[in-house]
């Protein structure tokens, strides 16, 4: 097992790992973790479960069972990735294996928003460039730099733009990623909003 | 950038405000929880010391981990009684209403909250469920979420959300005879593919469409995360309001006059414009079988699996790992294919009319004897109206079991699984790789009433040729 998990907190401007490929198109959830694993209060032991099921069929030779990735923690994928299932499990397994960002074709909408909601930047390169990532650390090891300040990610042979969301890279940048301060801040704007609705005066039933 | 489309309009009612980083701060008008994605929220909630802030507008059912055959209490897997026990001490520490198992109300979250009356035109709706789409059916914006979302749509009854784009899915004529709204769907996703929908809410209009009934448009609006746009809708018509009246939390009185009013002002304009628009023509649709491990590797029940030629190059990959993993081969046919298990259920087909269409064609009939069928109705209320139909009768006398409602093999977090490389043929929603419990278990998505005609030949069949 690896050095104990500690989530993320505040501003996150900087990420430097190594890089673990993952080669598959439509990776979803249930395949980040099996819907067996869902049965549990918390997230806690998440991390050696992640890809349970690729794992076992693939005997040992599965990415994420190699001795040489065991420190990795900057994955890269293809495209959809976390598509399916809304389990916020996913990424947490993810994250407590040691992955801190994704760099992929493309992300499913609600696996990234869960990605973005706990600490884990996702970041986006065309087909190409994300084949040669894969292509290159599948043969040797590939430490990257990321700098989230300008979306630049560096090796000692690579130099790299990743592509972010504007809105996304701000969040991790300010720490507003975890966002439930800064929504509690609007406290009186959700109170008008709340009494401006036009359906909670006719759903007043709701209450128990 | 769309513009007066119904989704633009109630974004906009409920954007709260504009967050420093560019995305909105949305009001969420109707919070759905359950037993799996709410336990580490509710704990975030105490970590930070923080309340529910408007409980009324949450309310909770059980649904994924119940057992089907034998509901009493403790349930025999401890993990599954641990959850439904959190859940219930969460709802009850925090005031949050709780349609429990015998209550008559429980089951699936989105099977419930229709017939409760709690979903409703031009309202945002959110659960820690990626099939909370399905309430887009009633012309709600609706979306599922992650469970620091569900923490933050406790504590502050907003989330932080970046606007979707809006394309338009016009499905021009009509479905023909034995092909259902299921079809229609997988249809959908096979010509757009799974992350076509990615960015999007998708809007279904055209006559097709407005010739479904409130749960064949249920079914279309829960799977549009499988073409993976988060959220799906429907511009609420009559129809829609006659589903809605008179139901449990439904307005009532003066208040269902006003409501009318307010919903029957809520369409997409005339004139509204779409980030894009796709169209369908809905009469060449056949009943449609899923052959891989994506919901857009579907074929119609006449055609064969395609060959790796006839795909993009971006599907080959997958293409080839679907072969693999479901033994089939490039060029069969998908129908005489044969099937182990038969399952009809879950929140995309789990409804009354999907277990009267089954029940037509099973009346009569028997499932073949080398076929496990079981039905599991998508709730309490559902299992009540079927029973006092006789429907459940007619499923028993042909051979299926009849169960007790709950998510069940959609996603085999009870012991309804499959076991080693067995095929169902299921009405659920997703075909992924180990999705029903078995690690190497595969799923043929279709109809109910396709599910049903699968189970009398223990094979892939063609329903037509039971209802014509």
């Amino acid at each position: 097992m690896k050095s104990e998990f500690t989530p993320p907190i505040g501003k996150i401007t900087q990420i430097d790992g190594q890089c673990i490929a993952l080669i598959g198109n439509d990776i979803d959830t249930d395949r980040i973790i099996p819907a067996r694993f869902l049965k549990c209060v918390n997230f806690d032991s998440l991390g050696e479960s992640v890809f349970e099921d690729d794992r076992k069929t693939l005997k040992g030779r599965h990415p994420f069972d190699l001795e040489e990735n065991k420190n990795a923690a900057i994955l890269v994928v293809n495209s959809n990735f976390g598509c399916g299932s809304s389990r916020e499990h996913a990424p947490q397994a993810l994250m407590r294996w040691g992955i801190k960002a994704i760099i992929g074709e493309s992300f499913a909408d609600i696996f990234y928003s869960n990605c973005i909601a706990i600490g884990i930047p996702c970041f986006t390169l065309p087909k190409k460039s994300i084949e040669e990532i894969q292509n290159y650390c599948d043969n040797q090891f590939l430490f990257l730099e990321i700098d989230l300040e300008n979306s630049l990610a560096k090796s000692k042979d690579l130099t790299s733009n990743l592509e972010i969301k504007e809105s996304t890279r701000k969040m991790f940048l300010s720490g507003e990623w975890d966002a439930t301060s800064t929504l509690l801040a609007n406290e009186n704007l959700i109170e008008n909003k709340f009494n401006q609705l036009p359906y909670i005066k006719f759903n007043t039933h709701l209450a128990i | 950038m769309s513009q007066n489309t119904l989704f633009d309009k109630v974004w906009d009612l409920h954007k709260v405000s504009s967050l420093p980083g560019g995305s909105d701060q949305i009001f969420i008008g109707l919070h759905l929880i359950h037993e799996v994605t709410s336990p580490q929220a509710f704990g975030a909630l105490k970590d930070k010391n923080l309340k529910v802030k408007f409980p009324d507008r949450t309310v909770a059912t059980v649904d994924h981990i119940v057992p089907t055959d034998n509901q009493s209490r403790p349930f025999k897997d401890n993990l599954a009684e641990q959850m439904i026990t959190t859940l219930e001490k969460n709802c009850l520490e925090h005031k949050i209403r709780f349609f429990n198992i015998g209550s008559g109300n429980q089951g699936i979250v989105h099977v419930v909250a229709p017939e409760l009356g709690l979903t409703q035109p031009g309202m945002t709706i959110a659960c820690g469920d990626s099939h909370t789409s399905t309430h887009g059916a009633f012309g709600s914006i609706a979306f599922g979420i992650g469970t620091s979302q569900v923490r933050d749509v406790l504590a502050t009854q907003t989330i932080a959300m970046n606007k979707l784009k809006v394309r338009q899915i016009w499905c021009e004529n009509k479905l023909s005879n034995g092909v259902y709204a299921k079809d229609l769907v997988l249809h959908i996703i096979n010509k757009l593919g799974v992350k076509a929908g990615v960015g999007f809410a998708y809007e279904f209009s055209g006559p097709a469409i407005n010739a479904l009934s409130m749960e064949e448009r249920m079914t279309i609006c829960n799977m549009s995360i499988e073409g993976g746009a988060r959220c799906g809708y429907i511009n609420p018509d009559e129809k829609t309001f006659s589903y809605i009246k008179n139901k449990l939390c439904a307005p009532k009185n003066k208040n269902w006059e006003k409501a009318l009013t307010w919903w029957k002002s809520l369409k997409s304009d005339e004139d509204s414009i779409y980030d894009d628009v796709i169209k369908i023509d809905s009469c060449k649709i056949e009943p449609t079988v899923t052959w891989g491990i994506t919901p857009g590797q579907s074929i119609g029940i006449n055609q064969q699996i395609p060959l790796l030629d006839e795909l993009s190059p971006n599907d080959k990959l997958v293409a080839e790992e679907a072969y693999e993993y479901m033994s089939f081969n490039p060029g069969q046919s998908i129908k005489d294919i044969p099937v182990e298990v038969c399952f009809i259920g879950s929140c995309t087909n789990g409804r009354i009319s999907d277990l009267r269409v089954a029940a037509e064609v099973l009346k009569g009939k028997k499932v073949s004897r080398n076929v496990k069928a079981f039905v599991v109705p998508g709730s309490e209320k559902v299992a009540n109206e079927a029973k006092q139909e006789g429907l459940d009768q007619i499923f028993k006398d042909s051979g299926f079991q009849w169960r007790e409602p709950g998510c069940s093999m959609c996603l085999a977090m009870n012991s309804d699984k499959l076991i080693g490389n067995q095929i169902s043929a299921s009405s659920s929603n997703r075909n992924f790789k180990g999705r029903q419990g078995s690690p190497s278990g595969r799923t043929l998505l279709m109809s109910p009433a396709m599910v049903a005609a699968a189970a009398i030949n223990g094979k892939v069949s063609d329903v037509r040729e039971f209802i014509n």
